[in-house]
């Protein structure tokens, strides 16, 4: 006979299972499911104008790490693809920085509103996301430009005489990219914190802990699902960011998302643009499931 | 809510009733189509034309290969329509059902990537050069010099337009080669002059209608008609024609295999080869046609523009992009990828 | 009010962070609403006031069909993606861990991994194929495709905010005898409901955003906002497309306005 948890156990896989397969279905059908077109496609001999042709080969994966030099025909590890990788998740780790840096109190800000004015609050982060981001990226251009709102307001307060060059950066990418996704960090950890008994830190300060104390040992802890939900929620999208660097940072060099796009279009190689896809998944994928593993190790519901 | 849903209901209401009449398809670039041509092809025809964009020849052909998006007509460029027709993705068109079909100006007829217009009827062309704004750089603009070895007046001030196609050719034509070239002596010192350039460009970017009408930029590779633009905005602003050679494009229209509107396309297709109707395509988005008898239905401006009608001294130069083979694709792509890594 | 003096969800300088982010979001749309009302040919240097982008976008039927059909595929795709995924969130988490709960969570977030591009390629062989069989062109697909990668963006506030959500309540509820359903819907979910909003606010914003899948899916005359705006990015951004945003946007706030004053009115 079953043990009373065993019991327990399989019900709630029933369930679970049941309450998660509207999700599943969908994605299945419009996202997850076609994705196993593009994992076959990388094994695939690239077609002569895009396509590709029904020719078992390993060219795509074997296209990720070495490239044949295109002049003396040696095979060599393909450094631009590295660099473009390492950029990527360089300039992505730093817009999750940023976003958490200037999230995380925006959150609790609006989090700690009476709670008449809270959606009032929430509402105001999200309006400037209403507007279309093409638009609202060369909208930031428009404000960081040499002759741009910025600029003409410190020349004119007497800050500095020479216009700042900041159009065409690394820093306007970052910039750029921490504005598009800070509602993807602000939002769960306002969910997060939104729930957090406000009691606790009166506790806490009872016991003579600093606001420091307080801050990492109470509240970092309560909130850490909020902080894993919006990390995550802001790193993939900007490892596979297209519009944003491309506008910002001139387009001079590519991120993943651009090298990508480019072998699926003008560059003609779809098994080596669904190879790299793939390698992208799989990478975030392991770093997910690391990030997630560890964060339910510390949370008190694991 | 109740506004949304009005909307969707007269937005459902009214793609209903453009069925219920005779419709029409076109895949096209973005912001290429004049509303004012479609007006008058409706009232002349009853028959409503919907316009969707791409943005991108690889797009275009991408979806259409995939089938069942319900397109009549799509206007790939040059280099790309024997590809739509070595796929079979566009069929031959009937000649006995296009009156208007002598009305392409005869230079237009007989095309390396269509002998005759068999499958496709001219939209509009024009050519890749650099636009560059005289009160910063006095040189001569009409050489690829001014982005491959950047004059000290024009570093950090140019831009270069991120088309792989253009910029490699360019380069390729600027070191003494043949577009679309194998010969990897040729190839490698035209990446060897982009490489070496690349520091002194401020950016890759579209937009020089607007970036260097507001100074942004001092320079920018760029195509005709929107350096056209440029001009009329900023006097400064001159067309420089590279004479070691520079790239020229033309856009056509192909009716595709599984178009289910053939008639209406038949007659757009007649509509639109009308001199006076291909001076509206022209007028809208600033370039040149092929219809012979079209120039004096053309806006003055455009008449005299040194950026429409090319001058004798450059005409030479100027070369469509063949179709490249997939060696010299597999060449360039690699040279871009280093150039943008 | 006493503790005014020391408050315990004070800390120092949050506020002041707070109130720059807020300015800093609102300088680029501030921009963009005021290039609207611009006289001159130009998203940048100021010609005087004038409505006449207004007149243009309002002449230009392509951007208003656009503009339409944007926000009818976020609000069916903000509405299907946060049911899935309420559902999904109530059935991945505060329960037994059981065989397979990773797999769901992995393939929940999966579109989240991988690069726009991808998905878009992949859905246009697919749904070519579909297309091709069934027949059917309709916005069916862009609304499949938009709902689906809504999902996760949907899921994970949700989520979080299940997470360790207080149990003694609903227990007490059952307690006292309440059906699961009622126990749902009188007390899980209006303590779930700032997640629920938060997700669908995200879902929404997120497929309003939407470029590369959209330009991959959508079928003859599909065009939305972005789609179309992208059309434009190579030649000119002309000022009629602040217009047309400045309009959402005045649109937007009004219908939030709305619906804020009656959820407050009901409290």
């Amino acid at each position: 006979m079953p043990s009373n948890e065993d019991r327990q156990r399989a019900a709630s896989a029933r369930t679970g299972w049941a309450l998660s397969a509207p999700a599943l279905l969908l994605l299945g059908f419009a996202a997850s499911g076609p994705l196993l077109i593009v994992l076959v496609y990388s094994f695939l001999t690239p077609g002569d104008y895009g396509n590709v042709v029904w020719k078992f080969s390993l060219d795509g994966w074997r296209g990720i790490l070495f490239t044949r030099d295109i002049f003396d025909g040696t095979l060599h590890l393909a450094d631009a693809n590295l660099t473009i990788f390492w950029r990527s998740v360089k300039l992505s780790l730093l817009t999750t920085a940023i976003t958490f840096a200037v999230g995380f109190p925006t959150a609790w800000f609006i989090a700690t509103r009476p709670a008449k004015s809270r959606a009032l609050w929430l509402f105001l982060i999200t309006i400037p996301f209403w507007t279309n981001l093409l638009i609202r990226t060369v909208a930031i251009n428009e404000v960081i430009r040499n002759e741009g709102i910025i600029n003409t307001l410190l020349i004119w307060t007497g800050l500095i005489t020479e216009p700042l060059r900041i159009i065409y950066t690394d820093t306007a990418v970052l910039i750029g990219m921490a504005y598009v996704y800070l509602p993807l960090m602000v939002l769960p950890l306002f969910a997060a914190i939104d729930r957090f008994d406000m009691k606790l830190l009166e506790a806490g300060y009872d016991l003579y802990a600093s606001r420091w104390q307080v801050l990492r040992r109470v509240i970092l802890p309560i909130v850490k699902p909020g902080i894993v939900a919006g990390s995550i929620l802001v790193f993939v999208p900007s490892l596979g960011a297209y519009v944003t660097p491309r506008v910002l940072g001139g387009g001079k060099n590519m991120m993943i998302g651009n090298f990508i796009e480019l072998q699926f279009g003008a560059g003609r190689n779809w098994p080596l643009g669904a190879a790299l896809s793939m390698t992208l998944l799989i990478i975030v994928t392991i770093a997910l499931l690391i990030y997630v593993r560890a964060a339910n190790r510390g949370s008190p519901h694991g | 809510m109740k506004t949304l849903m009005t909307a969707t209901a007269l937005l459902l209401a009214t793609s209903a009733l453009a069925s219920a009449e005779g419709v029409l398809n076109l895949y096209n670039w973005g912001n290429y189509t004049s509303p004012e041509l479609l007006a008058k092809f409706e009232a002349e025809t009853g028959i409503k034309v919907t316009v969707t964009d791409y943005d991108s020849n690889d797009t275009a052909l991408a979806k259409v290969e995939a089938g069942g998006s319900g397109f009549d007509l799509v206007v790939p460029s040059a280099n790309y329509v024997p590809i739509f027709v070595e796929k079979g993705l566009i069929q031959e068109l009937d000649l006995t059902r296009l009156a208007n079909h002598g009305n392409i100006a005869p230079e237009w007829v007989d095309v390396p990537w269509d002998k005759g217009r068999k499958f496709t009827i001219p939209w509009q062309w024009g050519s890749t050069g650099i636009a560059v704004n005289t009160s910063v750089y006095k040189g001569d603009p009409n050489t690829s010099a001014v982005f491959l070895e950047v004059p000290d007046e024009l570093k950090g001030k140019i831009n270069v337009v991120p088309e792989m196609n253009d910029i490699v050719n360019l380069a390729i034509m600027y070191v003494g080669g043949e577009p679309c070239t194998e010969d990897t002596e040729v190839l490698k010192k035209a990446r060897d002059a982009l490489l070496a350039a690349k520091p002194d460009w401020l950016s890759m970017d579209y937009g020089a209608t607007e970036k260097m009408s507001n100074n942004d930029w001092a320079a920018s590779v760029n195509w005709n008609g929107s350096s056209m633009r440029i001009r009329l905005a900023n006097p400064d602003v001159v067309f420089g024609y590279p004479k070691e050679g520079y790239p020229l494009f033309m856009d056509s229209v192909a009716l595709l295999k599984d178009a289910q509107n053939v008639d209406e396309a038949y007659k757009f297709l007649d509509f639109i080869m009308i001199p006076e109707n291909a001076a509206m395509i022209s007028s809208f988005a600033r370039y040149a046609n092929g219809i012979a008898g079209s120039e004096p239905f053309m806006p003055e401006d455009m008449k005299t523009a040194p950026e429409v009608v090319v001058p004798e001294e450059f005409r030479a130069a100027g070369r469509f992009l063949p179709t490249c083979s997939p060696k010299a694709t597999e060449y360039v792509t690699a040279i871009w990828t280093e150039l943008q890594k | 009010m006493a503790e005014r003096a020391f408050s315990a969800t004070r800390l120092p300088g949050f506020a002041m962070i707070a109130v720059a982010v807020f300015l800093v979001l609102y300088l680029p749309i501030f921009t963009l609403v005021i290039f609207s009302f611009n006289d001159a040919n130009s998203v940048a240097i100021w010609g005087g006031f004038s409505l006449r982008w207004y007149q243009i976008a309002w002449a230009n039927d392509a951007v208003k069909e656009a503009a339409v059909r944007s926000l009818i595929i976020a609000t069916s795709a903000a509405l299907i993606a946060t049911t899935v995924a309420t559902m999904a969130a109530l059935g991945t988490t505060r329960r037994a861990a059981f065989k397979g709960q990773t797999l769901i969570y992995v393939i929940i977030n999966q579109p989240l991994m991988v690069p726009e591009i991808v998905t878009a390629v992949a859905l246009l062989i697919f749904f070519g194929f579909i297309k091709v069989t069934t027949g059917y062109q309709g916005l069916g697909y862009l609304i499949a495709a938009h709902s689906a990668f809504c999902v996760p963006f949907a899921y994970l506030p949700i989520r979080a905010r299940l997470e360790g959500m207080d149990l003694s309540l609903e227990t007490a509820a059952a307690d006292l005898y309440a059906t699961p359903w009622q126990t749902f819907r009188k007390v899980t979910l209006p303590l779930l409901l700032p997640g629920i909003i938060a997700g669908a606010m995200l879902a929404f914003v997120i497929s309003l955003d939407d470029v590369v899948i959209t330009e991959f899916v959508k079928s003859g005359g599909q065009d939305t906002l972005p789609t179309y705006m992208l059309g434009q990015i190579r030649r000119a951004v002309t000022p009629d497309v602040n217009a047309i945003s400045t309009a959402l946007l005045v649109l937007t706030v009004l219908l939030l306005t709305v619906f804020f004053l009656l959820t407050r009115t009901r409290d």
